[in-house]
């Protein structure tokens, strides 16, 4: 047991982070202020400048293979990079989130020689932004729900069908697509996975306003779109296997790297309570003030500590076990109460958003608290992943009368 | 960066967790409930012909010298067997202190006592005012002559009554600053005014004592560490002492959760078994992440006093104390809740695992305190020496 980076690892995490101070774009350092400004083809084009960099510098995709543009080095190099990006600037990659977090890692994983030669590369070097096609109108936490056809068609498939919830459509390239290609089997076999350019005619985005004013999301809607048979990853009807499975690894680090942007909003709000005053002392000597923020402190160190955990597990050749299965629950909603203590803190100020000098910190925590909303909602809602843990990981039983209802239809 | 247990490390949890099955069953736990010493002779005998006494008593005074964490395991199986009996007091309380402060002459004398089983100790911290912060501590201690003359009265005193001797914390020196004039003294349980009763504590399987102090003298042989100068290291002590509470306290939810678990899995109302509802299913899922967040938590704080440095083994020490005693709190809690009736009768083990986690959650620090130590930190802090 050591909690310490080795000293070639703490070597890396050092010349990382001055590259890193001397890369990050003016404006972009601090809170999450500099996102909310942004257009979301703004935010894409930020993001692709800066990917390119850190390819450029040899900090893209650290743990892939060389001969897919990768660095051919370890999961730990890549948690380094990817944390010491969440402490400092995580908005910078926020739109490749899906692009970097599943659409690589399932190609990687899954995809044909040619399929990884042809993407990744454009993935790592920021060319490419991809979204993810899981969710439809009809099929939210119920994934295996999904109903866009997808039509054999000489070497291609024809694609009808809606997807929605579709972060970055609007500035994607390519989107991972769940689709039904068999209508005759069983839900979840009939379902395959498909690599689409989202520049084929007949896909049309139209972004979803969503409670924080800006439009992340969007609704897809596919009329007759083609696509060619060698984009399909796995084989036919795997497309829930590979749906599920692939994300697990990549899923850890993701969720251990966001204790470093955690760890800044820690800063954000440590600044806050000492600047906010009331009475004409800062708040920070409030004693219930004092609580709410080594609460959400040490929700940050579990998260932190969490990740070491799990990303020791991975590096000494485990899988992704129990441990990684909470990693989700833990980071969404400690979240949503660091943002709802911030909020409770600023009293009647919570009220006034970013545009006002009367806001506190230009209004960072009303978009934060608003944002934290879709976190226990979006990459698998909160429910669902404790119904995960309860049958998966604890052996429950799944609810009898859901799967009655299941064998009725 | 490794959070892993090596081959031996996991080896001794077999080992503990082996041994407590078979020593330690739910019968020996309502027992020892009922008893006044709250142990028996026999397994604490056995327990330190295993060596878990001296585990981090210096091999100079018959122990092993290991570290922090390796006596964490031992103590996660003893919190999932809610053991009885004074080893709390004795090894992470009197023993941790004797092995900060202690002269060779009072090592030799105790710790070598606590490693073979002979001697055990307690820790008399707590005055009625109650409170972890050193400005409760209040009982005086007059010099007299080159000897301490000692008056006054501790409560909440761990096992006190299985104890041989005690070390009690008092002042010596008045002042503003409260971490100063506090001196430490080693006394035998058995001296002439010192007297021992026992409180009606919920935990029964762990007894608290109330221990009056009357004119006991104490010489200069009793003098834990430089005089007035006490606190400081006590505290280091302290801080292994609240880590190994973290541990016990992760043992006893991880208990309590497959306890909640296992009867959700056969219980069965409305045609199928509880835990097919959802009501049931998160509920327990809640309890896996809290466990297991608790755990991550627990091994940085044990980790960071082998290996840390002051201010990180300070921080991780009332991080963890405040997180893992309200996670087995909470899952103690929540266990009974799905054990419904069943979980309320005195018959069920769970009882004996809430009342452990509510013993837990305020001694050495509640949370709140602990919370208090934590935005202290943060005030001063550099946070990126930290993450």
């Amino acid at each position: 047991m050591d909690f310490r980076l080795t000293p070639e690892m703490e070597e890396f995490r050092k010349k990382f982070v001055s590259w890193l101070q001397k890369n990050i774009p003016e404006g972009e350092r601090g809170s999450s202020r500099a996102q909310m400004v942004k257009s979301i083809e703004e935010w894409g084009q930020t993001y692709r400048v800066f990917q390119k960099k850190l390819f450029d510098a040899g900090y893209a995709g650290l743990h892939y293979p060389k001969e897919y543009g990768g660095q051919g080095k370890t999961l730990m190099e890549e948690f380094i990079v990817m944390k010491t990006i969440a402490s400092t600037c995580l908005e910078l990659k926020g739109p490749g989130v899906i692009t970097h977090g599943m659409a690589a890692p399932t190609i990687l994983t899954c995809g044909t020689e040619e399929q990884k030669r042809e993407y990744l590369p454009r993935i790592l070097d920021g060319t490419h932004i991809w979204c993810q096609g899981f969710s439809e109108p009809n099929a939210g936490s119920d994934v295996a729900n999904v109903s866009t056809q997808a039509a054999r068609k000489g070497d291609f498939y024809i694609l009808n069908g809606q997807k929605t919830w579709t972060s970055m459509a609007q500035v994607s390239d390519y989107c991972i697509l769940l689709v039904r290609t068999d209508p005759n089997v069983a839900k979840h076999k009939g379902l395959s996975y498909l690599l689409v350019d989202m520049k084929s005619p007949g896909v049309q985005i139209k972004p979803i306003k969503q409670i924080t004013g800006e439009s992340e999301f969007n609704e897809v809607f596919m009329e007759d779109v083609q696509v060619p048979v060698q984009n399909l990853v796995g084989k036919e009807g795997q497309g829930w296997m590979i749906a599920i499975t692939t994300l697990m690894f990549e899923r850890v680090v993701g969720d251990a790297t966001m204790a470093g942007a955690y760890l800044r909003n820690i800063r954000t709000l440590l600044e806050m309570v000492r600047q906010t005053k009331r009475s004409g002392k800062p708040i920070l000597q409030d004693p219930l003030v004092r609580q709410q923020l080594a609460q959400a402190f040490l929700e940050v160190l579990v998260l932190n500590y969490h990740g070491f955990r799990n990303i020791s597990h991975l590096l000494k050749g485990g899988i992704p076990g129990p441990e990684g299965s909470i990693g989700k629950l833990l980071w969404s909603e400690s979240n949503q109460r660091i943002c709802e203590a911030a909020m409770q803190m600023q009293g009647p100020y919570s009220q006034i958003q970013m545009g006002s000098p009367w806001a506190i910190q230009d209004g960072v925590w009303q978009y934060m608290y608003l944002r934290s909303k879709g976190n226990t909602i979006e990459a698998g809602t909160s429910e669902v992943q404790r119904n995960i843990i309860g049958e998966r990981v604890l052996g429950l039983p799944k609810d009898l009368s859901r799967a009655a209802r299941r064998e009725g239809k | 960066m490794d959070s892993s247990f090596n081959e031996d490390q996991k080896q001794i949890a077999n080992q503990a967790r082996r041994f407590l099955e078979k020593e330690c069953s739910m019968t020996y736990v309502h027992a020892m409930v009922e008893d006044p010493q709250g142990f028996t002779k026999e397994i604490w005998t056995k327990m330190a012909e295993l060596g878990w006494m001296g585990m981090r008593i210096p091999e100079a005074y018959g122990g092993m010298g290991m570290g922090l964490v390796d006596l964490t395991i031992v103590l996660e199986e003893m919190g999932r067997a809610v053991l009885p009996g004074p080893f709390f007091s004795t090894v992470l309380l009197a023993g941790e202190a004797l092995t900060e402060l202690g002269n060779d002459a009072q090592k030799e004398r105790y710790l070598s006592g606590i490693a073979t089983g002979e001697t055990r100790g307690t820790l008399a911290l707590y005055e009625p005012e109650g409170g972890a912060d050193p400005a409760y501590i209040k009982m005086q201690a007059k010099s007299n002559k080159g000897e301490f003359v000692l008056n006054g009265t501790k409560l909440f005193v761990p096992d006190a009554q299985a104890s041989n001797f005690i070390v009690c914390a008092a002042r010596t020196a008045a002042g503003n600053n409260p971490e100063k004039g506090i001196t430490l003294f080693l006394v035998d349980s058995s001296a002439k005014g010192v007297s021992i009763s026992p409180l009606p504590g919920m935990d029964g399987t762990r007894k608290l004592c109330a221990v009056e102090f009357k004119g006991v003298s104490v010489g200069k042989e009793g003098i834990l560490g430089e005089p007035n100068k006490g606190w400081k290291p006590l505290l280091k002590a302290l801080q292994r002492a609240q880590v190994g509470l973290c541990a016990e306290s992760i043992g006893g939810a991880q208990r309590s959760m497959e306890m909640a678990v296992e009867y959700a899995k056969v219980r069965v109302q409305f045609d199928q078994p509880i835990g097919g509802f959802q009501a049931i299913k998160h509920r327990c899922a809640q309890m896996f992440l809290e466990v297991e967040s608790a755990r991550s938590l627990l091994y940085w704080a044990a980790w960071a006093q082998d290996h840390g440095d002051l201010k990180e083994a300070a921080l991780a020490a009332s991080a963890a104390k405040a997180y893992c005693t309200e996670v087995f709190k909470g899952v103690a809690t929540s266990a009974i809740q799905v054990l419904g009736g069943t979980g309320f009768s005195w018959e069920h083990d769970i009882h004996f695992y809430l009342k452990r986690a509510k013993a837990n959650e305020v001694a050495l620090g509640d949370p709140v305190y602990h919370r208090e130590q934590m935005a202290r930190f943060l005030e001063t802090a550099d946070l990126s020496q930290i993450l």
